[in-house]
């Protein structure tokens, strides 16, 4: 059992968590995730680490609630222990090496880019951070990323809280005006990452997505995170979750993504409407 | 005088038309007098030929006779003391290859139903047994298990039984391994291994689940944590795909996902929150033990047309004799020397069809069975909504690859010598790990010889 230290809410959407697991604590690196599961009844359901405290023994979640594994967790209080919880999964993500790198977080995508954008900034590296929200309401995280970059850039879709645009916008106006960069780092919506990858292309500026298929066991058994890189099939949990942007299949991943769509508009109606998020034994 | 009927005392079985629409378990097991009766059959050959075909030595004519004499607690004594699993192995092993195939009754007629007994036996045991183990006084040794599969849970129970301190940590939130995301309930129930884990921890082991050991912890930081060996089962779960087009679509699936959304996280169990296709058509590709329990799931789970598509005949097929039996009388539809060539798409991505070809068997190839080439000209195309690739699984590179000193082969699996060492020392392997996939036993087996080389090892 893994228990609940601190609990945030940060928009109406998206809820912080902080749990004990001393063990990933100590080994957990940027880009890496775990698996966690609410109960004996839950899906296995991968969350990146946003952040960990090796001395504490704490790993710090940032999920947004879509579906009806995420409700049941954002059910759980501090105190509350979340009954499976696996990692670190996956690879870390490259850091060493970059002089100047711009990092792009799409949405929730900015939970996973911040500790990446940390990692590279504790290095030395320029970091310009761009992050994308649909409105002012929903920004998250303004503080901390600000602390974790050189320069922080807010895009919002409707221009209600800092540039109006899309993050890809902001990104070619940057690229624009001159700033060279080894690297361009983008987590978000597969869309936005799709998109982000085609403004790099031209430029032949290295382009890492962060590429979140549906998931099980996350430790290379079941196939079923299995993407297409290059043309060569790759399972996700192990070989990445980052991959070279330019060689990603994106559009095949956006629809293995939607593989139990039904099914998961029934079981979130269910919760919602017979038990407002509490299991029934 | 020995009973010398030629057929085995028939075990009650859930109806055909019934059992392909629920998990429960479709071999209901003998009651004391079918047991009784069956083990008059033996007849206590003096060179023990069945033996010899038992990778654990169970001592089969001594347990059989106890059974016939209505000591079942005697009977069960004797299974157990070579074999660890024995409610599992009655009920899984290939018999017709091992024990049984070696019978002399076999030779005109049935063999004695070796497995039959030693499951009745297990149960009988389970449902019967009085006394609870008695936890041996502790060595101070401590050995790490690497795996909850039927190698690693042998391997903890030697061990344990003989004062170590043992811990096992295993990658998933359940222990078992094969026994408990692979092969489904309706052949083999949970609670049975749910029961050998639960009488391991009496015996003091401990189960850490949750530790992807290469991840979380290296080899190296459980030597650094103060264990004096280490046994790695950690199985053969890596699956293959073919690379054929169309191996992305939706509504494909490796038949290890398939099996574990079924079996471990209980898709089939309204209340569980694991989702999985509704299939109409299914076509499962491969012709051993996964590919008949991946079909067997699918018709349980409503498809109303199941095929397995295997490039070879039925003779050449590895799965156990007794399940592909059950798959045709489930309904399960074969489709014997026939190869996918492709998987067809619809606009949304969805699998609407599988293409194959048909195959003619030539001649014998490195393996010893005949090698199928395709008939020229023959494709057609399967109507079916979901695809299973049951192919084969080799050794994950996790451990191998994060552990130092440690050699595979080219195929990935782990090298020991004939004590189960590794390349390193204090480092022993056993089951799927090293051999690749195989069976239940053979992992038993492996993992009981490496306690017995860890004991060497450490009180040398
Ligand atoms: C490596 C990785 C890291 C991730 N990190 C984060 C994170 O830090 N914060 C965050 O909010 N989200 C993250 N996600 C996405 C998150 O896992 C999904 O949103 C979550 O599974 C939704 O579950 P649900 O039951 O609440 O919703 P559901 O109703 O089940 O599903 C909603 C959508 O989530 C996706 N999804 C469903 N099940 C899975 C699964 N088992 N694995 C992956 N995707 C699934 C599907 O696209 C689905 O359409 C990550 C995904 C991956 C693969
Ligand atoms: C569907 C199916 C049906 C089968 N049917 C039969 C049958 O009828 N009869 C028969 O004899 N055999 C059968 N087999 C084969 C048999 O199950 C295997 O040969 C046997 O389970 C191998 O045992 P094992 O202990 O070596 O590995 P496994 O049972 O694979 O167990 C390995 C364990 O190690 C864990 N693990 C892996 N990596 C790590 C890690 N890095 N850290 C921690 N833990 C890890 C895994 O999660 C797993 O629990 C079947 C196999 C399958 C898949
Ligand atoms: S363990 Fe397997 S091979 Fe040995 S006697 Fe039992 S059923 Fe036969
Ligand atoms: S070979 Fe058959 S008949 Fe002979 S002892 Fe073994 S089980 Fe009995
Ligand atoms: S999640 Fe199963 S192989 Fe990646």
């Amino acid at each position: 059992m893994y228990k609940i230290v601190q609990k945030r809410q940060l928009n109406s959407a998206v809820t912080l968590m902080e749990v004990e697991a001393p063990l990933i604590a100590k080994k957990a690196q940027a880009g890496q995730f775990i698996i966690f599961r609410v109960d004996e009844k839950g899906e296995r359901v991968p969350l990146t680490i946003a952040d960990y405290d090796r001395e504490k023994g704490t790993v710090t979640i940032i999920f947004q609630i879509v579906g009806r594994s995420t409700m049941l967790l954002n059910q759980l209080e501090v105190g509350d222990s979340i009954l499976d919880f696996v990692g670190p999964l996956g690879k870390p993500s490259e850091v060493e090496g970059f002089k100047k790198v711009a990092v792009i977080g799409g949405g929730v995508g900015c939970a996973i880019a911040y500790p990446t954008a940390k990692a590279l900034f504790k290095n030395g590296t320029h970091v310009d951070m761009i992050a994308g929200f649909r409105s002012k309401d929903i920004v998250i995280l303004e503080d901390e990323m600000r602390a974790a970059c050189t320069n922080l850039y807010i895009t919002t879709d409707d221009g209600t809280y800092g540039e109006k645009g899309f993050v890809t916008n902001k990104l070619q106006s940057l690229i624009d005006a001159g700033n060279k960069y080894d690297c361009v780092i983008a987590i978000g919506p597969v869309i936005m990452m799709k998109f982000v990858a085609q403004v790099t292309r031209p430029y032949g500026i290295k382009t890492i997505v962060s590429l979140n298929p549906i998931m099980i066991d996350g430790t290379g058994m079941c196939g079923g995170c299995r993407v297409k890189v290059d043309g060569k099939i790759k399972f996700a949990c192990v070989d990445g979750p980052d991959f070279d942007g330019h060689l990603v299949d994106f559009d095949e991943l956006m629809k293995r993504n939607t593989s139990y769509k039904e099914e998961e508009a029934e079981e979130r109606a269910h919760v919602c409407r017979l038990t407002g998020g509490v299991r029934n034994a | 005088m020995p009973n010398m009927s030629l057929k085995k005392v028939p075990m009650p079985e859930q109806d055909p038309n019934v059992r392909n629409k629920n998990f429960k378990e479709v071999a209901l097991g003998y009651t004391p007098e079918m047991a009784m009766e069956e083990a008059t059959r033996c007849l206590h050959c003096k060179n023990k030929p069945c033996v010899a075909g038992c990778p654990v030595n169970v001592h089969i004519p001594d347990f059989i006779e106890k059974v016939a004499a209505g000591d079942f607690a005697g009977a069960y004594e004797i299974v157990a003391s070579t074999n660890a699993l024995p409610a599992v192995s009655g009920r899984v092993c290939p018999q017709e290859n091992q024990c049984e195939g070696k019978c002399v009754r076999g030779i005109k007629g049935e063999p004695v139903a070796i497995g039959r007994l030693e499951r009745f036996v297990a149960d009988w045991y389970m449902a019967n047994g009085v006394a609870s183990p008695v936890v041996p006084p502790k060595n101070g040794k401590k050995v790490a298990i690497i795996g909850a599969g039927p190698a690693g849970l042998s391997c903890a129970g030697d061990l344990a039984k003989a004062g170590y301190d043992v811990t096992i940590f295993e990658a998933f939130h359940t222990a078992g391994g094969v026994l408990v995301y692979g092969i489904p309930e309706f052949r083999l129930p949970k609670d049975i291994v749910h029961k050998e884990v639960d009488n391991l921890k009496a015996l003091g082991v401990k189960v850490m689940t949750n530790m992807v050991i290469g991840k979380v912890l290296s080899v190296d930081e459980i030597f650094e944590m103060g264990y004096d060996a280490v046994f790695i089962g950690s199985g053969a779960g890596l699956p293959s795909f073919m690379g054929i087009e169309g191996e992305a679509l939706i509504g494909v699936y490796s038949a290890n996902e398939y099996l574990t959304r079924t079996n471990l996280m209980r898709a089939y169990d309204e209340s569980y929150d694991t989702p999985i296709m509704k299939s109409k058509s299914v076509a499962v590709v491969g012709g051993g033990n996964v590919a008949m329990d991946a079909a067997r799931c699918a018709k349980r789970l409503g498809a109303e047309n199941v095929y397995i598509v295997y490039r070879r005949s039925e003779e050449e097929m590895p799965a156990r004799k007794e399940e592909v039996h059950h798959a045709k009388e489930e309904g399960i539809i074969f489709k014997l020397l026939n190869n996918p060539v492709k998987i067809l798409g619809d606009e949304n991505g969805h699998v609407c069809g599988m293409e194959c070809v048909e195959m003619e068997l030539g001649e014998p190839d490195a393996s010893g069975r005949r090698r199928p080439t395709p008939k020229e000209g023959s494709n057609f195309v399967l109507d079916v909504d979901t695809v299973i690739m049951a192919l084969g699984t080799s050794p994950n590179p996790l451990i191998r690859t994060t552990t130092h000193g440690i050699e595979a082969n080219k195929h990935g699996c782990l090298v020991v010598d004939e004590t189960m060492k590794t390349t390193r020392d204090g480092v022993y392997a056993g089951g799927d790990a090293v051999t690749g996939a195989a069976t239940v036993i053979l992992a038993m087996g492996a993992g009981k010889t490496a306690a017995a080389s860890i004991r060497e090892y450490l009180e040398k």
